[in-house]
């Protein structure tokens, strides 16, 4: 089944999360999203890279300052917070249950990105729902040129 | 009085404490939640005797983090 919920994302803002991400290697990257919603298609305006003070190749936590300033540079640029994005170094472009576990925004689009292929990053959005269980639910993700 | 909760300026009563403020804001899961007062970072245990005053800017930051190992 396909879902109704899209996501769309510059492939220059794809490369930027790919870059950070390989950079960040053998640790776990992560960054915020903001954009703008309109009639359930949302669009991602800005890509945040930011701290992952876990430093851990299965974990990850965002940087709560670095979180705030980008909450604040969102708000004044009039876009949405969308969600956050990280990577997976060694293991697919799914949630895990510590991802679910620890999803605690119900709208929030949760972007994972595969590295566990050298040369070939995946990734994937999700919304993710409900409790004991949560469940995942993958949105269509549009990259635009 | 006015305060600043995520950008937006609301009215609440005077002397109301950070505590107060996450009930009356209906905060989900407050415990994955860190409260700042004009970018100042409250500790967890100060929430009930943090008392906001007119003026105050205040952000709810919920904690985001994850994992990709499945935990057995």
């Amino acid at each position: 089944m396909v879902s109704d919920l899209m996501i769309k994302l510059k492939k220059s803002d794809l490369e930027k999360i790919i870059d950070h991400a390989q950079n960040c290697l053998p640790n776990e990257a992560c960054g915020l999203i903001a954009g703008i919603e309109n009639n359930g298609v949302r669009e991602i305006k800005e890509v945040y890279l930011l701290t992952n003070i876990d430093q851990s190749n299965e974990h990850f936590s965002l940087d709560p300052k670095e979180q705030l300033a980008a909450i604040k540079d969102m708000r004044s640029k009039g876009l949405t917070p969308l969600g956050n994005w990280h990577s997976h170094p060694e293991s697919p472009s799914r949630p895990s249950d510590e991802d679910k576990r620890l999803a605690f925004d119900s709208k929030a689009s949760y972007m994972i990105l595969s590295l566990m292929e050298r040369g070939k990053p995946v990734l994937n959005s999700f919304r993710i729902t409900g409790k004991d269980p949560k469940t995942a639910e993958k949105e269509q993700l549009v990259i635009e040129e | 009085m006015q305060i600043t909760i995520a950008g937006e300026k609301k009215e609440v009563k005077d002397n109301i404490t950070v505590a107060e403020l996450i009930v009356l804001e209906n905060v989900e899961t407050p415990e994955y939640v860190t409260v700042t007062v004009n970018d100042d970072f409250i500790d967890s245990d100060k929430l009930s005797s943090t008392v906001l005053k007119a003026g105050d800017s205040v952000e709810f930051l919920y904690f985001m983090g994850g994992g990709s190992v499945e935990r057995v």
